[in-house]
């Protein structure tokens, strides 16, 4: 089958004061899939991904070079807008962070900076972003509560709500259940699930089965390099490369 | 354990204990001799009025002149230092990098400046008042006091600030926030409890001293109405009654140190509470 891609990235390379934490990275990330990008700790995952939204230049000494394409667009050259390109991704990091704030102000907070004023429509995107998220029976009577009141798993899911509130085309997550326990991980995979119909999502995962749930497609990423990408089942049943091989056996982790 | 380490463990332990007792011990007898003294001279005369005609030699009168003046001239100055204390601090760790060479230069500058003697802020105030041509003043004391305590209000803001997780800025950011945008409508909100004490420290540092408004403020028995007029501050009249020779009016500079303690005392306890409210939002 033949997907169009969304995001795609030409020589990308990341270094860290100096050391090269991704190299020479061309890959294609398809449309409205979950693409897994998988590979052992400090191996460049996260890197990767914060690449994507332009995130990683808030770090100290990194140098970025090659070309980022969303939808065609390089998000790296100086005339695309920042806010924009970030507002095209919802983030999922690897402990929520609600932001310190009620509920509804969590979800009401994105559209509010981008210009959203009337009560009646940030009411109503509350609703349906926290609905999407599978959050809101849960707080639909303690919207004004503060949002660090809510579990680990909540807190997930209401940062998952809180990004599809800003309408994004591409959802970012980095080992986004890594801290929540085996129920919460579950909720939110399944959300991801749902979600794929209208979004692409990119998840950053060290946990194979979880790649091996969710992913249509698979990035194997060790040691700052690209090893190999494919369909999910190309990857784990028939992989070209001995390296991913003996990862994906659990020879090497 | 062997006997060694268990000595070693007692030892420490006292050593601890001791040096508790010591500084607890101290503030205790701080407090106790400030009220011993003062008590006897507090009366409501003494905060609801002014000095009379003879005050410091012991007739009728109170200080009231020299709260309102301190309470005004540094609570202006609070005002103004958070106007450069907040920015500053917010600047260092947002748009530059944290733990750039620039914002350790900024910290190192601001640390230095924490060191040196209030007495040197109100000799360089006076010279910036001489240069502007203003006489000893409300707003003479307010410029040395505020660039008194800008120093310790930035650094205590930027503790706080630089404790904000990286992730809650990621995920600002990632809503599509600019950083003015997440640094006052996210960091300021998250830092709440610690710029809330920050500017309390400041503040009780700032009404404490008396070396930055010696020259900068002068003295005066009425209230100050205007920035140009010379204000009383409590460090100042605290010092100008115990060098007088009549034991009464030295009682009533404890009853002064009472009452400046006790405005310390609930701004604390006002700090605390306000903190504790402010928690309630904040995920560490």
């Amino acid at each position: 089958m033949k997907e169009t891609s969304h995001l795609r990235t030409e020589n990308l390379t990341v270094s860290y004061g100096g050391a090269e934490a991704l190299k020479n990275i061309n890959v294609e990330i398809p449309e409205k899939q979950i693409t897994a990008i998988i590979g052992p700790s400090g191996c460049g995952k996260s890197t990767l991904l914060k690449s994507f939204n332009r995130l990683l230049e808030e770090n100290d000494g990194v140098k970025i070079s090659g070309r980022v394409l969303v939808d065609g667009a390089d998000i790296y050259s100086d005339s695309e807008d920042i806010t924009c390109i970030r507002k095209k991704m919802g983030l999922l990091s690897q402990r929520p962070y609600p932001l310190p704030m009620s509920i509804y102000d969590n979800i009401a907070f994105g559209p509010r900076i981008h210009g959203m004023k009337k009560k009646a429509g940030l009411d109503r995107l509350v609703e349906k972003y926290l609905s999407l998220a599978g959050l809101w029976d849960e707080v639909k009577d303690r919207l004004n509560e503060p949002a660090s009141r809510l579990s680990i798993g909540q807190q997930q899911r209401l940062c998952l709500a809180r990004g599809l509130a800003v309408e994004p085309e591409i959802i970012l997550a980095d080992e986004p259940t890594s801290a929540l326990d085996p129920k919460s991980s579950q909720k939110i995979e399944e959300e991801f699930k749902k979600l794929k119909s209208d979004y692409t999502i990119i998840i950053v995962t060290h946990i194979l089965r979880q790649a091996r749930r969710l992913a249509d497609y698979v990035l194997f990423i060790y040691l700052g390099e690209l090893i190999e990408h494919g369909p999910s089942r190309q990857i784990f049943e028939s992989p070209r490369e001995q390296v991913t091989r003996e990862y994906i056996q659990g020879v090497i982790s | 354990m062997t006997s060694r380490k268990k000595i070693e463990e007692l030892f420490f332990k006292c050593l601890m204990v001791l040096s508790l007792l010591a500084v607890m011990g101290s503030l205790v007898l701080i407090i106790g001799t400030v009220i011993y003294k003062g008590a006897g001279s507090m009366s409501l005369d003494m905060i609801t009025s002014t000095p009379e005609g003879g005050y410091y030699l012991g007739k009728k009168g109170g200080i009231l002149n020299a709260i309102a003046g301190s309470l005004i001239l540094t609570g202006i100055a609070t005002v103004a230092a958070i106007a450069l204390a907040l920015p500053l601090a917010l600047y260092i760790n947002l748009y530059r990098a944290r733990r750039s060479r620039f914002a350790e230069m900024v910290r190192l500058s601001m640390d230095f400046l924490w060191g040196i003697p209030s007495i040197v802020y109100g000799a360089f105030g006076f010279s910036v008042m001489i240069f502007l041509g203003i006489r000893a003043s409300l707003l003479g004391g307010i410029i040395a006091v505020t660039l008194l305590i800008i120093p310790i209000m930035a650094r205590a803001i930027d503790e706080a600030v630089s404790l904000v997780p990286r992730e809650l800025l990621d995920s600002s950011y990632s809503l599509g926030a600019t950083r003015f945008e997440a640094a006052f409508k996210i960091v300021v909100r998250q830092c709440l409890p610690g710029i809330v004490s920050a500017v309390l420290i400041a503040f009780g540092r700032g009404i404490g001293d008396a070396a930055s408004v010696l020259f900068t403020a002068g003295f005066s028995d009425r209230i100050p109405l205007s920035l140009s007029e010379p204000a009383a501050t409590l460090p100042l009249a605290i010092f100008f009654q115990l060098g007088t020779p009549f034991p009464e009016v030295r009682d009533r500079a404890y009853a002064s140190a009472l009452i400046l303690t006790v405005i310390i005392l609930a701004l604390s306890i006002t700090a605390r509470v306000l903190a504790s409210r402010f928690n309630r939002h904040i995920i560490k």
